[in-house]
């Protein structure tokens, strides 16, 4: 990884340009040509480092979500980990340091969607499934500063 | 402001990335039944309402080796912690910054951070900081690390499968 490469992940995570050549307009900016701008992209893509040049949607903007937390047995940990990540509708499931140790991200075209798989893991498992909805959200996302020094 | 039908579908392929294509705008707009300036619009008019919070790059932290990262919880009285969060919220050490439900008696915190760091000992340094400098000692605190990750994939707003963050 070069310092164009850091440029690239670093100082386009917001402000993507709306022109109809984003990627020549990126280019002008680091000082190499949009093919390469694309060829770094789609290797960093490929490596992982990036998930893709897209939007971030605030919550609920869009249909429905909620984050959910469960106290799983260890020796059932498995199993339930893997009948949550199964769903679609989950897009984050970790395993956390806490009584509660399985947290996941529902998110659906609408609430009522949301409700009706929580209400399916709770009635496959026999585990109750706390729902914690966003109430209100106090970041302002500029993206995620790599630090880079 | 509403979302159209075109504007949910245009949602969809959005979040799941642009394609690395001279025109990627041209290219989602064939998708969706949309012109290339008509996309650019769009973009625009969701970001001006906020519905998009950001558009551009959007990074894996644990893969650019920020490989640890928790929940930090408290539990603030509720007339504190609009102001409280706020102050968190701008903290550049926080990457998000929510108000949630308590649900007693198995959860009793109201406001939860997450912080990213290249290891546990800079996540719990950065989050000592935060409370000693917003003095949150004295209310009731968790920190859940994460130890595995299961899934991260695919947020599903519109009527086909995303890419999530």
């Amino acid at each position: 990884m070069d310092n164009i490469d850091r440029s690239l992940l670093n100082e386009f995570q917001q402000d993507f340009p709306l022109v109809a050549r984003p990627y020549a307009a990126v280019a002008e900016r680091v000082g190499i040509d949009a093919d390469e701008v694309m060829d770094r992209l789609a290797r960093l893509s490929r490596g992982g480092a990036i998930s893709r040049v897209g939007a971030v949607f605030r919550p609920h903007a869009v249909g429905g979500s909620t984050l959910a937390a469960m106290a799983v047995p260890d020796a059932e940990l498995e199993r339930v980990a893997a009948l949550v990540s199964a769903y679609p509708e989950v897009n984050h499931n970790y395993q956390r340091e806490h009584r509660l140790n399985l947290w996941f991200v529902v998110t659906a075209p609408s609430n009522a969607a949301v409700q009706a798989v929580l209400a399916d893991i709770s009635a496959r498992t026999g585990l109750v499934v706390l729902d914690l909805p966003l109430l209100e959200h106090f970041h302002i996302d500029l993206g995620f500063d790599l630090k880079w020094s | 402001m509403e979302l159209s039908d075109s504007d949910l579908d245009l949602v969809s392929v959005l979040a799941d990335g642009l394609p690395l294509v001279d025109r990627p705008y041209r290219a989602v707009g064939q998708a969706v039944g949309l012109s290339e300036d008509a996309v650019i619009a769009r973009i625009k008019a969701m970001s001006a309402v906020g519905i998009i919070r950001r558009f551009g790059v959007i990074v894996r932290h644990h893969e650019l080796g920020f490989r640890a990262n928790a929940m930090a919880v408290w539990d603030i009285p509720d007339p504190l912690v609009g102001e409280l969060g706020r102050r968190l919220g701008d903290s550049p050490e926080v990457t998000l910054c929510y108000r949630r439900p308590r649900r007693l008696p198995d959860w009793p915190f109201n406001l939860f951070c997450m912080v990213h760091g290249r290891d546990r000992d800079a996540v719990e340094a950065a989050i000592r900081g935060l409370a000693e400098r917003h003095g949150l000692a004295s209310h009731g605190h968790a920190v859940l690390f994460s130890t595995r990750r299961f899934k991260q994939t695919g947020a599903r707003y519109g009527r086909r499968p995303l890419a999530a963050e």
